[in-house]
């Protein structure tokens, strides 16, 4: 039975309302924040779909963003928490533990850097890209896990979540819907972007490079934008794990998280707007209840893995619709 | 800082860099003539220390552990190629990704089914064990001379095996032009069998060599598969020369780096901060050094212009 | 699913049954590289369950992989869904700082059978916190005071750069007197000593410490042994435990390590321990064995006094510590942390098995440094 792929992406909305209306219900609040996780995680490979589903681009590093959104959070949450300053250089803050504030500094640091680092690895291309990403995450990795100032390997635990005006979010519920809300404005402003002239000109270029060349548009500045809001997204994705975990560590920047956000991508359809989405609910599912099945879980995670790799090209939407779907 | 302790430095860093060379040598091989990102290289080096220690258990020679590693390694390699790989060599990078992840996740969690959690015992021949005094009074391990000189009689052997026979001209074709050595009658799924297995043999060689020195365990493989990716990027992707050099630039960056860094940093501030500080930089130099290569030159010391 | 299923039926029960059932969490590491240590201390854990011969004890068994977030969401989990009364089983330090704060707030129980922070021990202390097995720094003071006790004087001292490794050099340095011919931070999860030893062998020191637990510890005594350095070497037991040491081999012989215990320290119980261990899982028990199984006993002990949903019965009970242990004496002190001997054990072969014997006590009924700054 093939069908369409809007009716799937319905379905998985409304999947990811129902399940933690029926675990409130059911008073389950474990499965809210396995839902919670498969959002936020979704929220990051939404962001890395940017840079690798339209502009072509395998990031193996985006862990780097999402942790720097932890760790952004976790800073901040620690400074406001400990009532000592935030001494930046330029000037002193005191933290701060409201979510909003905290987003956007996420968003704003990982965009910085995401330019920064973009006008370095950008210059690169195909496997080389994938590996100095790699290599600019596993610096920002072994960095942590010495910086004793927040905690090291150790991470740094913030115990209560952040505020946001009129929500309890140690609620479940209540951070789900925060979490469930940034996902849909995101997914949201994709689809957007994707109709956009700067989509269209990202997507002409990830298949010809020279054609939007002769037409005027500069690859590299398109390339670097593309770089830069997905960088922001998975920033602010890291922010949210961390205010889930309320807590922070180094492997929020591990090579095997960049992975994952990968593998996420893959399962879901790359280049689908609900790719990330559908990978990260099936990827956590699988998680939770292989764990609970064997020690050795991990070879049925890792069997499953395979078989949609060779059985279902183009990701779960793409077994379910019939369609292959863009390829990278 | 003596002279004695520098040199003997600098061997240790050759010493790693010659083993990183077995592991990179392999993956660029693989790389160059399917195009394929074999996250998997790894686990083929953990095969390799396993079946090593295993033998080596068993039969108390250090001579077959190392056989029992290679055959290991290389059948291994030859199945996950004929099963897996060689259904993903026309799909795109990103679902050898997702497949070779999904390998790591079955060979280590099956390695420890069969082995148990526990790390395994493989230790250096009693031949090899021991120090040995080199010229100019320096106390070096025989072991890891000899692991010096076996990383450059195997460069050496592939550097023969590709410039001078007949399977190193089809290699090599098949790094310039795959649809090319198709159409003039060579058997490509033979050939990347072959590739492959040989890739993964020299992963296995170097899992068993190093294992004898260090500990077999399960994800032993995972650190030393990403220092084999950036040996690769560092000297261009599919060059075996650059994978040669850059083994030994990454060997001897780590090495030395995680030395004489916190030297360095004592001369302006006091020991225990230079320590720290120090070997914290000294774990992220060669991620420096590559970013640094790339973007001096994006396809790396070695590798063909983009 | 059929776990997730009956979780949910088990919550439903929960409302109309008297609680007479105790429901223990345990978060362990069961898969990846470090699982041998999960899998200790939980197979020591259920010993010591299935000999108290209670079926009133349920226990639900979560794998963290050894993965700080993974752990927070399990320990979710047991708190909001499975609703336990007591937690156990988190063996890594950084995991424990992720974990045990936010669930002894939510009014758990947690009882550590391997991991002590410094944090938790001092200003972090909490009332339903308690840890059986150690401070971090324990073993390596004690190490510190063997040195002194055998006349070292000029240590060469190493541990990999992160927090663990910090707190095992100020550990060992605290009671150590003598001078330090040098002080290494090597990486997390380095394989390669060659460099670190090459420093040693220039150095001129008469004794080296070094904290390197499971592979690291493994690849360093094997490199070491092959180096023909033969400047003695003194660690903590983790280098040096029963699942580890058969991969090192001959080149952790006559090793000086210090643990809190060892399969022959003479009581009862360890003897019964021991032996019933090995009969029951056929490898003989580490020390992380043997905390798991204290841990059980120390819970089953306070399970005879109170019922935790007596927070206050129930914490005197466990404060009490009246149980035996295969440590013989012990008492925790007024941080919750034990006050404990700890031995000077050397590595032993015992026809093809290496093992340890205890050759002195480093330190005798030691308690932490950080009991002082614990404001419970």
């Amino acid at each position: 039975m093939r069908v369409k792929e809007k009716h799937v992406n319905a379905l998985v909305i409304i999947g990811l309302i129902a399940l933690p209306l029926f675990a409130l219900i059911s008073d389950e609040p474990f499965t809210i924040t396995l839902a919670t996780r498969a959002v936020i995680l979704a929220l990051a490979a939404v962001g890395l779909n940017i840079i690798l589903g339209m502009g072509g681009l395998v990031s193996f590093g985006h862990a780097l963003f999402f942790g720097i959104g932890g760790y952004t959070m976790g800073i901040l949450a620690y400074h406001a928490q400990t009532y000592t300053t935030l001494d930046l250089g330029l000037f002193a803050t005191g933290g701060t533990e409201f979510m909003p504030v905290i987003w956007v500094v996420a968003m704003v640091v990982s965009a910085v850097l995401a330019y920064l680092i973009g006008l370095l690895v950008l210059r690169t291309s195909g496997v080389y890209f994938i590996m100095i990403t790699l290599a600019f995450a596993q610096m920002f990795y072994y960095f942590a896990i010495s910086w004793a100032q927040y905690g090291g390997e150790d991470g740094l635990s913030i115990y209560v979540r952040n505020d946001f005006p009129g929500l309890n979010t140690l609620v479940p519920i209540q951070f789900f819907c925060i979490c469930f809300v940034i996902l849909c404005l995101v997914l949201f402003l994709k689809a957007r972007l994707q109709n956009s002239p700067f989509g269209l000109a990202l997507n002409a270029m990830r298949q010809t490079a020279t054609r939007v060349e002769t037409v005027g548009l500069n690859p590299m500045k398109l390339k670097l934008l593309a770089f830069v809001i997905s960088g922001a997204i998975t920033g602010l994705a890291g922010a949210l794990f961390a205010d889930l975990n309320r807590f922070v560590s180094p492997t929020m920047f591990s090579w095997q998280l960049s992975g994952e956000l990968i593998v996420l991508i893959i399962i879901g359809g790359v280049g689908r707007l609900m790719g990330p989405v559908i990978g990260a609910c099936i990827f956590v599912a699988l998680e939770h209840f292989l764990s609970g099945l064997t020690e050795f879980w991990h070879i049925y995670l890792g069997l499953i893995l395979l078989g949609i790799v060779l059985f279902a090209r183009g990701g779960v939407i793409g077994l379910l619709t019939g369609k292959e779907g863009a390829h990278v | 800082m003596s002279s004695i302790l520098v040199i003997e430095q600098i061997l240790n860093g050759l010493q790693f860099g010659v083993m990183l060379f077995l592991m990179a040598a392999g993956l660029t091989l693989i790389f160059g003539v399917m195009g394929l990102i074999n996250l998997a290289h790894g686990s083929l080096y953990m095969i390799g220390a396993f079946a090593a220690a295993a033998v080596a258990g068993a039969t108390g020679s250090f001579f077959l552990a190392l056989v029992a590693a290679l055959v290991a390694a290389a059948v291994a390699g030859a199945i996950v190629e004929m099963v897996v790989i060689r259904r993903l060599y026309n799909a795109a990078h990103l679902d050898q990704v997702l497949a070779t992840f999904a390998l790591i996740l079955i060979f280590s969690e099956g390695t420890r089914w069969v082995f148990g959690s526990f790390p395994l015992f493989l230790d250096i021949p009693n031949a090899l064990s021991g120090p040995v005094t080199l010229p100019g009074g320096i106390q070096y391990p025989l072991y890891r001379l000899t692991l010096i000189a076996i990383g450059l009689a195997v460069a050496l052997g592939l550097w023969l095996l590709i410039e001078r026979t007949r399977i190193g001209i089809q290699i090599r074709a098949g790094e310039n032009d795959r649809e090319m050595i198709g159409a003039l009658g060579v058997d490509i799924s033979k050939l990347y069998t072959l590739v492959f297995a040989l890739g993964a043999a020299l992963a296995g060689l170097a899992g068993a060599l190093v294992g004898a020195i260090q500990s077999v365990q399960v994800g032993m493989g995972e650190p030393v598969l990403i220092l084999a990716f950036v040996v690769i990027v560092i000297g261009g992707i599919g060059s075996i020369r650059g994978a040669f050099i850059g083994a030994l630039l990454v060997g001897l960056t780590d090495t030395l780096g995680g030395v004489f860094l916190p030297e360095i940093f004592k001369l302006f501030m006091d020991s225990g901060a230079a320590q720290k500080s120090g070997s914290a930089l000294a774990s992220m130099s060669i991620y420096l050094l590559m970013g640094m290569v790339l973007i001096w030159r994006p396809t790396g010391l070695f590798g063909a212009r983009a | 699913m059929r776990k997730f299923l009956f979780a949910t039926v088990a919550a439903a029960l929960c409302a109309t049954t008297a609680a007479s059932e105790v429901k223990i969490g345990m978060i362990t590491t069961l898969s990846g590289g470090g699982a041998g240590l999960g899998i200790d201390v939980r197979d020591g854990f259920m010993l010591a369950i299935a000999q108290s011969g209670r079926d009133d004890i349920e226990v639900v068994i979560e794998d963290d992989q050894r993965k700080p977030d993974v752990a927070v969401q399990l320990s979710d989990k047991m708190v909001q869904s499975e609703r336990v009364d007591i937690m156990t089983g988190i063996i890594w330090s950084n995991l424990a700082m992720a974990v045990v704060p936010s669930v002894v707030g939510q009014g758990v129980f947690y009882l550590s059978p391997n991991a002590g922070p410094s944090q938790l021990a001092g200003q972090g202390c909490h009332e339903n916190y308690f840890n059986v097995a150690w401070q971090n720094d324990n073993l390596h003071e004690a190490a510190g005071a063997y040195a002194n006790s055998v006349g070292y004087e000029n240590s060469f001292i190493m541990a990999p750069n992160y927090p663990a490794g910090q707190d095992a050099l100020t550990g060992y340095k605290r009671l150590y007197t003598g001078a330090l011919s040098g002080e290494v931070f090597t990486q997390l999860g380095q394989t390669d000593y060659a460099a670190e030893i090459a420093q040693i062998r220039a150095s001129g020191a008469d004794s080296v410490f070094f904290f390197l637990p499971g592979g690291m510890g493994i690849s360093f005594l094997k490199q070491y042994a092959d180096s023909g350095v033969d400047i003695p070497v003194i660690g903590p037991a983790f280098s040096f435990d029963q699942g580890i040491l058969q991969a090192v081999g001959d080149a952790a012989l006559g090793v000086v390590n210090t643990s809190q215990w060892n399969k022959d320290i003479d009581n009862p119980t360890n003897a019964a321990f021991v032996e019933t261990f090995q009969a029951e899982y056929g490898r003989l028990p580490s020390l992380y064995a043997s905390q798991g199984f204290d841990t059980a006993n120390l819970l089953i002990s306070a399970l005879e006094v109170a019922d935790p949903s007596d927070g206050d019965a129930f914490r005197d009970a466990l404060r009490a510590a009246e149980f035996d242990s295969t440590r013989g004496d012990f008492s925790f002190g007024p941080n919750h942390h034990p006050i404990q001997t700890i031995y000077a054990r050397e590595v032993i072969k015992e026809g093809d098995v290496y093992t340890n014997k205890i050759i002195g006590v480093a330190l005798e009924n030691h308690a932490d440094a950080y009991a002082a700054a614990c404001k419970m």
